[in-house]
């Protein structure tokens, strides 16, 4: 019985991880679905956004949802300033370019953090309010965890709504479909490139803030690895596909969880190893990820 | 309309288009004939602003469209069906004409469109909720030339409509470019179906390695024994 309910509380975390990584993933999706860009900074901006809250609640004492809006704002700034410095003027240059950029902007916005806060891990504390644990049978939940499984599922609910029904969100669709044909619509395409780096990096920064009100630390590169297995979530779930995106994110949350929890503790240390392999496994099976289709469509 | 003076195009280095001019005026039928890799769809997507031109303008309606960008270009009313079709295969029939009218704000002008569409393409309405990429080719082009329809063009840039279709298909194809003809719609149409175009066009420009070589009437073009021999397969 106390195994089966070790079981089930590693289930739980990986829950709580898995959300973080589905959302992530999703932004990391409707970029890669659009441009076929593979962006490693969008970790980074994940800590801009946590460092951007820690400054505001620790320097200025500001109210946490003031803080949470204003990280989401800086991250969006940043994202659109790597789309417009080094993603766009590489559009034409092929894959490859772009990958090699980003790689730069998620090095450059590191030592950034670095230089400006010092590189040592701070501590990350949310407001008592936040959390404070609920007991649920064996399960304990802190109101930041509830706040972020509701949240989770909001978000994907609104997003997947606009992308369905709203004419910027058919344009989205459009440009993942056929980018030049898109072009010969009418449609704008860099104000849609525009609007899914928005949604992508202001999603990442709200990610930020549930993985550091979890981990309660936070350091200069902790978006890195959460964004290699956000980008792993998306590859999983068939990239493109934001459903998909949020099934990956899940999966690779709770079988890291369980492979944390359950293997002996020689082995934990291997836990991120274990997600990549994880991702290899899944791809020799299903090459165009879960739900995926063959040219990497949106589903 | 369209006016091209000594319009310039490179890819990369590589000049593909020699200062090439062409007119094409309001109600007019133009046809662009040539061999493959002559350059005519590079002068279709310079016009539409997929590519850009080394030296040169375009000008249409009197306005230099020569820097533009693609969108704005559409939003002019010039409207490009391009080679290969390029419809959105994993959208609806529906979701892909609704893109075709993007920019089109006005409901009334919409609803009158898409009633034209599906009385040029009735298969168009019976299939609105199924997935562009299930239909057959010819069905992709008549999605792509409905597409298009739905943008109210004023002028219309159709690249190779024939291609890849059966022999009745491009027949279906032909007549229904006779009625967007005889409705005013002004065309520019590339084809390596010469004697189709030539037959269908009332003028017509002759493409050769980035050079225009010849134009003229096509009706007199299709007389011509050069282009006979050159591009009708005749003696």
């Amino acid at each position: 019985m106390d195994g089966f309910i070790y079981f089930l509380i590693q289930s739980v975390n990986g829950l709580k991880l898995g959300s973080v990584y589905a959302i992530v993933a999703v932004g990391y999706s409707m970029v890669y679905g659009i441009l076929r860009l593979i962006n490693f900074a969008h970790g980074d901006i994940m800590t801009v956004g946590v460092y951007t809250i820690l400054v505001l609640m620790t320097a200025f004492g500001v109210p946490l949802w003031v803080t949470v809006l204003l990280s989401v704002v800086i991250a969006i700034v940043v994202g659109l300033a790597a789309e417009r410095i080094a993603y766009r003027p590489l559009r034409t240059a092929g894959e490859e370019a772009t990958l090699i950029s980003s790689l730069a902007v998620s090095i450059f916005l590191q030592n950034l953090i670095m230089m400006v806060f010092s590189p040592q891990r701070k501590a990350f504390h949310l407001p008592e309010y936040l959390s404070r644990l609920h007991t649920i049978g064996f399960i304990k939940l802190s109101t930041m965890n509830i706040i972020t499984f509701a949240a989770v599922f909001i978000i994907l609910i609104v997003l997947s709504l606009v992308i369905k029904k709203t004419r910027i969100g058919m344009a989205m669709r459009a440009c993942s479909d056929n980018l030049n044909a898109s072009k010969l619509m009418g449609i704008n395409i860099n104000a849609v490139i525009v609007t899914a780096f928005a949604i992508g990096s202001g999603l990442a920064a709200l990610s930020g803030l549930m993985l550091a009100g979890e981990y309660k630390t936070i350091d200069p590169l902790m978006g890195f690895v959460p964004g290699l297995k956000a980008f792993c979530a998306a590859v999983l779930g068939g990239i493109g596909s934001l459903s998909g995106a949020v099934l990956g994110g899940f999966i690779l949350g709770i079988a890291e969880m369980l492979f944390a929890g359950l293997m002996p503790t020689d082995f934990t240390a291997y836990r991120d190893a274990f997600v990549f392999v994880l991702l290899i496994l899944v791809l020799l099976v299903r090459p165009y990820g879960i739900l995926g289709s063959k040219e990497g469509g949106r589903s | 309309m369209l006016e091209i003076n000594k319009l310039s195009v490179k890819y990369d280095n590589i000049r593909v288009l020699h200062y090439i001019s062409m007119q094409i005026r309001k109600g007019e039928m133009v046809a662009l004939i040539g061999a493959n890799g002559a350059g005519k769809t590079t002068v279709l997507k310079t016009i539409s602003g997929l590519l850009k031109a080394d030296s040169g303008e375009i000008l249409f309606e009197g306005k230099d469209i020569t820097k533009m960008s693609s969108h704005n270009i559409v939003a002019s009313g010039i409207v490009h069906v391009p080679e290969g079709r390029q419809i959105f295969t994993k959208m609806t029939i529906e979701e892909n004409l609704k893109l075709g009218a993007y920019l089109q704000r006005d409901k009334s002008v919409m609803k009158r469109n898409f009633e034209k569409v599906f009385s040029l393409f009735p298969i168009l309405k019976q299939r609105l909720h199924q997935q562009a990429g299930t239909l057959s080719g010819g069905e992709q082009q008549m999605l792509a030339i409905g597409r298009a329809l739905l943008g109210n063009p004023k002028l219309l840039l159709l690249d190779e409509p024939s291609m890849g279709l059966s022999p009745i298909m491009t027949q279906q194809v032909f007549s229904v470019l006779e009625s967007l003809k005889k409705e005013g719609i002004t065309m520019l149409l590339v084809e390596q179906n010469a004697y189709e175009a030539l037959e269908i066009s009332d003028r017509a420009y002759i493409l050769e390695t980035g050079n225009i070589t010849l134009e003229g009437r096509s009706s007199d073009l299709i007389q011509d024994p050069n282009v006979k021999k050159a591009y009708l397969g005749g003696d």
